[in-house]
């Protein structure tokens, strides 16, 4: 039962980078367009299932006085394979993702699910936790880049939704828009919440 | 000379780090509630950034492409970034007790700082020379400094205003760098490229 809890906990209760306010430099530069929002999401995913699952069960191994040095260790190893498998396979989106897939290492979500969780509970635990979490995280951008994009360009994963007629508002696209539209959607997130 | 004066303008005011790149905004939310943390946030990040960049930009240059290992990029630099943090806090430490004093407590963040791995990297992207590297990353960071210290200024008037219950804290740091941004915008037409 403890296994569904701490997966579900990453869609809302939990989810970052509302909730868990880490990560929101990617969050702000890749959700203008959903395919790469979607990209990002999954690789932060992938990364963070497998740390925390390594971390988990290397728990009792790693000595506590140098165990930051050896999260982030482990943490840019899963980076620099994702770095590696988006370079060979699909490399439009290494493109267009850029510098924010090696900044995943820093992005802190991994770091900080290692330090607060991973390092203290079991293997299955830690990976529910880094899934749901991951997953929450996607769908986060995932919402935040569909706004953006019907907006900016009015269709949403490539696919056409408004008439033609509609007149694209180019500040959704750029920077000042990803800033306004994550806080109000924060704004929104907390008075939903607060409903309750 | 005029090269240089127009990297820097690029840096501070055009693409600025935060606002246009979006680097950096984790310690931009949580060190900007107070302009002195701000300040010393703001500093430590122009000290550490200015030395990782030269450093890095060695490393790539005489280590990594020298034998070959530029897949290691990633984690060679976040090591060299870290050691480089510790290495700076114990030097001031003991060399510098009153700048230790002043940026003491910022110097453990600035290594998950995106900025300081960002620029790093982009130092690389861009295939700039030493000097060219050291001069950005410095420029870079000052306009991070810059960023910080104008948003805390605005951020301390929140104490006193009333703001919706639901919007209170990050949700209107976030507008309010976004309105911050579109300021900065303003500056596109400055640098062209």
């Amino acid at each position: 039962m403890r296994f569904f809890q701490e997966l579900t906990k990453g869609f809302w209760k939990e989810i970052p980078p509302f909730r868990l306010v880490l990560g929101l430099c990617p969050a702000l530069a890749v959700s203008d367009l959903c395919s790469k929002a979607i990209g990002m999401g999954l690789a932060v995913t992938f990364v963070l299932v497998c740390s925390n699952v390594l971390i988990s069960a290397m728990r009792n191994v790693i000595p506590p006085k140098v165990r930051i040095a050896m999260f982030i260790i482990i943490v840019a190893t899963f980076v620099v394979i994702v770095e590696m498998v988006t370079h060979a396979f699909v490399y439009p989106l290494y493109q267009q993702l850029g510098i924010f897939i090696p900044l995943i290492v820093v992005n802190c979500i991994p770091l900080g699910r290692a330090e607060a969780f991973a390092n203290k509970n079991g293997v299955m635990l830690s990976f529910a936790d880094g899934l749901g979490l991951g997953l929450g995280y996607t769908i986060a951008l995932f919402v935040l880049a569909a706004i953006r994009e019907v907006l900016a360009v009015g269709t949403i994963y490539g696919y056409q939704v408004m008439a033609s007629s509609f007149k694209p508002f180019l500040f959704a696209k750029e920077a000042p828009g990803a800033f306004v539209f994550l806080g109000i959607l924060l704004g929104l997130m907390n008075l939903a919440s607060s409903k309750k | 000379m005029s090269k240089f004066l127009l990297m820097v303008i690029s840096a501070v005011l055009v693409k600025n780090i935060l606002l246009a790149q979006f680097l950096g905004n984790c310690p931009f939310q949580g060190t900007s509630k107070k302009m002195d943390t701000a300040m010393g946030m703001g500093m430590a990040v122009v000290f550490v950034l200015t030395l990782a960049g030269a450093i890095t930009w060695a490393v790539q240059t005489f280590v990594l492409e020298a034998f070959d290992l530029v897949y290691l990029q990633t984690i060679v630099f976040i090591l060299v970034i870290a050691t480089l943090v510790q290495f700076v806090e114990m030097f001031m430490k003991k060399a510098m007790p009153p700048l230790y004093r002043a940026l003491g407590i910022f110097l453990p963040l600035i290594t998950t700082n995106c900025a300081v791995l960002g620029v790093c990297l982009l130092n690389i992207q861009y295939e700039y020379n030493f000097v060219n590297s050291v001069v950005f990353s410095f420029a870079s960071a000052a306009g991070f400094g810059l960023a910080l210290v104008l948003f805390a200024g605005i951020r301390e008037r929140f104490a006193i205003s009333r703001i919706p219950k639901s919007l209170e804290g990050t949700a209107l740091g976030l507008v309010t760098a976004g309105l911050m941004a579109l300021a900065f915008w303003g500056f596109t037409g400055m640098v062209k490229g």
